[in-house]
């Protein structure tokens, strides 16, 4: 009988996947869905998911009730309960107005309907965690952790040697040089970290919108990257015509007025990943997202060269995002995409909100 | 099922029951299944019955039953299904004392199936049934997917309210083919008879075309298909909706089931007023240890809870019962009791009569919800137990209160009974504008259809009938009949047939 409701109880499930599918780009989009993040757990509403039926609004039925009070008297604003206590019977229709979903299951209808590709960590690319594990044997130790069977074993070798075993009287007598007891040993066990760095421009012309959109878009990367590691790290790069390491609030919250100098921001990246995070030992991510206003003066080249000996070589993608913007001439995007061509190199415009869901896929659809 | 009671819970029911058979109780052979809350949640979900199709609505049910226990806003205390032999399930984790209450509960349940007119022609098998409902459903997902009975199943379930409450007991009817008819003659007038040139004077030309036309009219009167409105919606559909056989019978099925359902929804009221009657007296006046009084009192107290706002069917069936004993015990009815209008005379009023017991063994056969409540619910009653309408006030978006006067009550409550609530709607024309179209109309009774649900079961509907729908019905108090052509809804304003 557990067999058939589950089946019924996957049947609900699917469809109500199938329904936040469906709004999958309003959902993903809500900014008020990633201010929860501490809560894992996010309530999304489901408009109907009940068998329609030609049947009265309950606010135009209005009903009867008992108890005191004027007329005039509120009683609530959700009307009443229907129905009582279950019983056998067909009970009236019980309203499903929000399911319950975690962060990571709304990450992977994304994945389904973006049709994003696993990632593959690199092997090679994994830190290494010593861990204890109890597979050795000692011949001290507590006698919480002794071991019978070897114990036995060895009072049986013991005994086969000294000729004192008698199969017809099969009796095994431990003495205390028999006694063996287990014991950890460290293990190194590989394990694939990822670290995403994401840079912004902060200057006067990316706005809060703009700022919105790359919050969106990075909290999903975030959720989407975290889902294939062990363990994942960010860090966060403002810059303008300078560059700083931020928090997390700090980078969401900056604006500054200003130029732009994207240079800066790759170079202390580049800084970054070579000092804290070693290519050899961890899946590294770049992102940058600004509205393609970028200096003269040379600096697209730096940019270029920077990008191309010291960032695209340690990476497994680097997501250029433009966002656009009023103020913005939109030129980096077109830069790097006549002077790089890189396999790892993916570049993304943003026009506005509704395009989040398509960045994400060119993003990751590669599978990096 | 097995039987899976300790021998003490056994025992239990044995003086249960004993007790209950010594009150004038009858019922048939109860067998009782002791779940935990998960299994009972399950067993809720597919509304009592052990075997049921596989549908998504159930794990749905599941969902919000298991969810609603963990919170601790709900547990089912008792489940009881109308069969001979009668089931009912009782929670593993109740306290010996709940299950006496619920034992005693149960047969009060089971008399009232037994015994009351509404029952008289269900199935007592509906257990098998719905198991071999199962079945066939089951072959025929085997046979042409999941997904494709699922959806049938979808549109059944979305209009299995479209029945004759009315009717519980109309069995489904034969089916018999329209003779097929050749086209009918155009109807001619028939004229006064007169010389050729006096023939435009006495028969003058705009006479006979309105005689023409009320020719025509009565014409296609007669051959309006169906010649009177069908109630039973599902059954028109069954009968004449272009189906393949075994799409046929899963709307059988549907359509079984929900008269197998329909008496229990139009019995609520009376039905749990009479098991909470009759748990109440078992216990207080035989089966209740000294110290079980507390658990007792709180169990029922919480079952016959009210709060404002909601009108709790235990708790007013349960008044109900107990006001119509009095009253028959004490002689409170016929006309000198209503002429009387002296408050201390009333209060005093005994007759000495003793028909409390007899009359409500009675009304107990005869009765449904409507009819138990248009008959028994009283001024008095309404005052003394602070019954009132409410409304919704669009402002603040809040209900209030709307009335406390004891006619007002009453006609709420009979309208909410009144077709269990649900709004009628009939077939009224299979063959519209000659092309096979569907008329449903909507017997409005001033409060308007849900808009949106309305245009989704149309849309089933047309998946049915596959050719286009109407609902003839009213939006902000205007006549319109809203379409469904299988790729759009339109909405056109109507004019206003003078005999519906």
């Amino acid at each position: 009988m557990v067999k058939r409701i589950e089946r019924d109880r996957r049947r609900f499930e699917d469809i109500v996947r199938g329904v936040i599918k469906r709004d999958l780009k309003r959902h993903l989009t809500r900014g008020e869905l990633i201010g929860r993040r501490g809560h894992e757990v996010v309530s999304i509403p489901v408009p109907q998911i009940e068998l329609p039926r030609f049947r009265y609004g309950r606010r135009d039925l209005g009903g009867v009730g008992q108890g005191g009070g004027e007329i005039g008297t509120p009683i609530g604003t959700d009307g009443p309960p229907v129905g009582g206590r279950g019983e056998a019977g067909d009970a009236p229709g019980h309203h499903l107005r929000e399911v319950e979903l975690t962060i990571q299951e709304l990450a992977q209808l994304m994945g389904e309907e973006l049709e994003l590709p696993r990632i593959e960590p690199k092997g090679a690319r994994s830190a290494t965690v010593v861990k204890d594990r109890y597979t050795g044997i000692k011949r001290a130790g507590p006698e919480s952790l002794r071991s019978f069977k070897r114990t036995y074993k060895e009072a049986l070798k013991r005994q086969l040697a000294l000729g004192s075993y008698n199969p017809g009287r099969p009796a095994i007598v431990p003495v205390r040089e028999d006694m063996r007891y287990r014991s950890w040993k460290e293990e190194p066990e590989p394990t694939a970290n990822a670290v995403i760095v994401y840079m912004m421009d902060v200057s006067g012309s990316m706005g809060n919108e703009q700022k919105e959109i790359v919050r969106i878009e990075s909290f999903w990367i975030d959720t989407w990257i975290r889902a294939h590691y062990d363990g994942l790290e960010t860090r966060y790069i403002v810059h303008d015509a300078a560059a700083r390491e931020v928090d997390r609030d700090t980078f969401y919250s900056t604006r500054e007025s200003g130029g732009t100098r994207i240079s800066s921001a790759y170079h202390l990246a580049a800084d970054m990943v070579e000092r804290n995070h070693p290519a050899e030992a961890w899946n590294i991510y770049f992102f940058h997202f600004s509205d393609g206003d970028n200096w003269g003066g040379g600096d697209d080249e730096k940019c270029f060269t920077l990008l191309r000996d010291r960032l695209l070589p340690v990476a497994n993608l680097f997501g250029y995002g433009q966002v656009e913007s009023r103020y913005g001439s939109g030129q980096f995007l077109h830069a790097l995409e006549t002077h790089l061509e890189a396999e790892n190199l993916v570049l993304s415009k943003i026009e506005d909100r509704d395009a989040i869901l398509g960045s994400i896929k060119e993003f990751l659809g590669k599978g990096k | 099922m097995p039987d899976t009671l300790t021998s003490d819970l056994r025992s239990l029911q044995q003086q249960i029951e004993q007790h209950a058979r010594e009150f004038g109780l009858d019922f048939f052979e109860i067998v009782y299944e002791v779940l935990d809350w998960e299994e009972i949640n399950e067993v809720a979900a597919y509304g009592g019955y052990p075997a049921r199709y596989p549908h998504w609505r159930f794990g749905m049910d599941y969902l919000e039953l298991s969810r609603s226990y963990a919170y601790g806003l709900s547990r089912i205390y008792e489940m009881v299904i109308n069969n001979n032999p009668t089931y009912a399930y009782l929670l593993a984790a109740n306290h010996y004392v709940d299950q006496k209450l619920v034992m005693a509960h149960v047969c009060g349940h089971g008399d009232f199936f037994k015994h009351n007119f509404s029952f008289a022609h269900t199935n007592r098998r509906m257990i098998d049934e719905m198991a071999n409902h199962a079945a066939r459903i089951r072959r025929y997902m085997e046979a042409y997917g999941e997904s494709e009975v699922e959806a049938l199943l979808d549109r059944c379930l979305s209009i299995d309210n479209l029945i004759d409450y009315n009717a519980p007991h109309i069995r489904r009817k034969r089916w018999a083919p329209r003779p097929e008819e050749s086209a009918p003659a155009r109807a001619e007038p028939k004229k006064l008879r007169a010389k050729e040139y006096m023939d435009e004077y006495i028969n003058p030309e705009p006479v006979l075309e309105a005689e023409r036309q009320r020719l025509e009219e009565a014409q296609r009167e007669e051959e309006r298909f169906p010649p009177c409105p069908e109630k039973d919606a599902m059954l028109f559909l069954l009968e004449h909706a272009p189906l393949k056989n075994w799409e046929r019978d899963v709307l059988g099925i549907v359509r079984e089931e929900a008269y197998y359902f329909a008496p229990q929804g139009r019995t609520r009221f009376i039905n749990e007023g009479w098991a909470s009657y009759w748990h109440s007296r078992i216990m207080t006046e035989r089966a209740l240890e000294p110290s079980e009084v507390v658990d007792y009192a709180d169990h029922h107290s919480g079952t016959v809870a009210t709060h404002p706002g909601w009108l709790n069917p235990y708790k007013l069936g349960l008044e109900l019962w107990r006001d119509i004993e009095e009253r028959w015990n004490k002689g409170r009815h016929g006309v000198d009791w209503e002429a009387c209008d002296e408050f201390q005379v009333r209060q005093a009023w005994d007759t000495g009569e003793m028909q409390g017991r007899e009359r409500i063994f009675e009304v107990r056969r005869h009765y449904n919800d409507v009819t138990f409540i248009d008959e028994f619910l009283t001024a008095d009653f309404v005052r003394k137990h602070g019954l009132f309408t409410y409304e919704y006030q669009p402002a603040t978006g809040e209900y209030v209160i709307a009335d406390r006067d004891f006619q007002a009550v009453k006609e709420k409550l009979l309208f909410m009974l009144t077709n269990f609530g649900q709004p009628r709607v009939e077939v009224v024309d299979a063959n519209f504008l000659n092309r096979g179209e569907l008329v449903l109309g909507h017997c409005y009774e001033g409060i308007p259809l849900k808009e949106n649900l309305a245009r989704e079961t149309l849309e089933n509907i047309h998946y049915l009938w596959k050719r286009p729908v109407h609902l003839e019905t009213y939006i902000d108090e205007e006549p319109v009949v809203m379409s469904y052509d299988g790729t759009e809804h339109s909405l056109e304003p109507r004019e206003e047939d003078g005999d519906r």
